[in-house]
């Protein structure tokens, strides 16, 4: 039976992330149509109906599974196959650590709705993002293109610099709750300060929130940290691929940027906890796991518009808001929260 | 007489470089936009129409150099978007907008260029193809036999307008839909070119 729930609870982390990519999709374009006075996406129909351009999030998979995949003469064949499904495959077996809920007790069975418990949680999403990084540099190198493996390189080199700040600006909460337990930093949140403020992460790291969110936008690659990608320039590290693998390069980004909202919503936003809600049973448990998706939604909802209103750096400005600016930040902001614990002890 | 002007840079102090606030701003404005938008789309499609807003408000602020296409009527119903559903609906074209060309005629239907080849030279695309035979008018020598222009090749330039001596030829026909199934169909010949004149 656990073991069941576990394999259910792992396939619906797994449908999770799929179905916010494709929903993403269409979310990116309809988002930035909107916000630049258009209209955006709609032209896909099943009979005449287009629902608002929804059936995109069909069309589009559609319309890259029916290309043709061209591999290049030049190419080393085995990498170049294995990079998307490395870098695709990294941030979804991430999404494996989150807790989606707590624990709900429905007909005698206490369930917990986390798919991977772990002591670790914390470093085990943030390993699982930095290898993801293996698939673009990868793509770079098998690519067999300078332009392919300048992409590579910047994201190597992007990575390295954002996955550390990244680690810095969560060390205040991580600090906080006093654990790396992903289910076990929720737990701590889950409780009303003075009955009506909700113990969140971002009430005592409002610093540490923002930064995170620089942090992890350079993490997930998208605009305006693109540098790995950058039509204008060298158009990027998957510059040789064609049809689904470039579709899931796609893919990548989005699922990347559903790891890091997650990761928000987990550290700073209450994860699945809602104020004033039952969190028990059945309900409480479809409560829960709808509390989380909101607060994804909304990391989303932002980083989203950010990504459609900023232009994007250079790339000694990305290194240097990175180890110049975030980085000092998140020490910084580490340092303080160090002390007010100290002082509040 | 040259003179120097230096131009004051904005200061960069540390509020800009710092980003957030600027990015704040930014996302004010583009949130703005989405949410004015979506309320929009929303009333569009309960079908009411938004309170006697110019589509220019849409813009946040003043239309400049956008103004002068005007919304077509579609897009002014949604008044959430300046989007023109080509090909539903008609593009809007610039009064100035270089499009199909024709050749004019003379009072007695005759073409009325002279066979020059003064655009045949200048045309950096090489798709004019003329020739000539003598006119019945001394006073006119040369006239157009053949003229064909191979619109698969023409980059709509517009330098065979301007070289044209007699204001033979004019691009201002508002067509700019020319696809066809063959090459061969994409060469315009001197009848199909005089029949909007
Ligand atoms: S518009 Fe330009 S390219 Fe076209 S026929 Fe005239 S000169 Fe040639
Ligand atoms: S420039 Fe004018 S007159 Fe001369 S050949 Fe061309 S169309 Fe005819």
């Amino acid at each position: 039976m656990s073991i069941l729930w576990v394999l259910v609870k792992l396939g619906a982390a797994l449908g999770f992330g799929m179905s916010w990519a494709a929903f993403l999709g269409w979310v990116e374009r309809k988002q930035s149509a909107v916000m630049q006075d258009r209209i955006g996406a709609n032209r896909a129909d099943i009979l005449g109906f287009k629902l608002i351009g929804l059936f995109h999030t069909i069309a589009d998979p559609i319309k890259l599974l029916t290309k043709e995949d061209f591999v290049p003469a030049n190419v080393n064949k085995t990498f170049h196959a294995a990079a998307p499904a490395l870098a695709l495959g990294f941030p979804l077996l991430a999404l494996a650590a989150f807790p989606f809920g707590g624990t709900f007790t429905v007909g005698g069975w206490t369930l917990s709705l986390q798919p991977l418990g772990s002591k670790v949680g914390l470093l085990y999403v943030l390993a699982m993002l930095a290898v993801g990084i293996h698939g673009v540099v990868m793509a770079g190198y098998a690519s067999n293109s300078c332009y392919g493996l300048m992409g590579g390189l910047r994201g190597a080199s992007q990575m390295l610099a954002y996955e550390v700040c990244l680690a810095t600006t969560m060390a205040g909460a991580v600090f906080l709750y006093g654990t790396l337990d992903l289910a076990e930093a929720v737990r701590w949140q889950a409780r009303m300060l003075g009955g009506w403020l909700p113990a969140w992460g971002i009430v005592f790291q409002p610093l540490g929130f923002v930064l995170f969110l620089v942090a992890g936008a350079a993490l997930t690659k998208r605009t305006p940290f693109d540098l790995p990608e950058g039509e204008s320039e060298i158009v990027g590290f998957h510059v040789e691929y064609s049809g689904m693998k470039f579709g899931m390069f796609m893919m990548t980004d989005l699922i990347e940027s559903v790891v890091v909202c997650c990761l928000a919503a987990t550290l700073f936003l209450g994860g699945w906890h809602a104020p004033f809600l039952p969190l028990d049973g059945l309900v409480g448990a479809a409560v829960m796991v709808g509390a989380f998706t909101a607060k994804v939604a909304l990391v989303m909802f932002l980083l989203m518009q950010v990504r459609w209103t900023l232009p994007r750096f250079r790339f000694d400005q990305l290194l240097d808001l990175g180890w110049k600016g975030v980085l000092p930040a998140g020490l910084l902001n580490f340092f303080l929260t160090a002390w007010g614990i100290y002082l509040w002890r | 007489m040259i003179t120097v002007r230096t131009v004051e840079r904005p200061p960069r102090d540390l509020a800009v470089q710092v980003f957030l606030l600027e990015v704040v701003k930014g996302l004010g404005v583009t949130y703005r936009h989405f949410f004015v938008n979506l309320w929009r789309h929303l009333l569009g499609l309960a079908g009411g129409r938004p309170a006697g807003s110019p589509p220019a408000a849409a813009w946040g602020g003043s239309p400049r150099g956008r103004a002068s296409r005007p919304p077509s009527g579609r897009a002014l119903a949604a008044r959430g978007a300046v989007t023109v559903q080509y090909p539903e609906e008609p593009a809007v074209l610039g009064r100035r907008a270089r499009t199909r060309h024709r050749l004019l005629k003379r009072p007695d239907g005759a073409p009325r260029c002279t066979s020059c080849l003064l655009c045949e030279t200048v045309c950096p695309a090489r798709c004019i193809r003329i020739t000539a035979e003598d006119s019945p008018d001394p006073g006119i020598e040369k006239r157009a036999r053949t003229f064909e222009i191979d619109m698969g090749l023409c980059v709509f330039c517009g330098h065979c307008v301007e070289a044209c001596p007699v204001d033979a030829i004019r691009m201002d026909t508002g067509d700019m839909e020319l696809p066809a199934l063959h090459r061969r169909e994409m060469i315009w010949d001197m009848k199909a070119l005089m029949e909007d004149s």
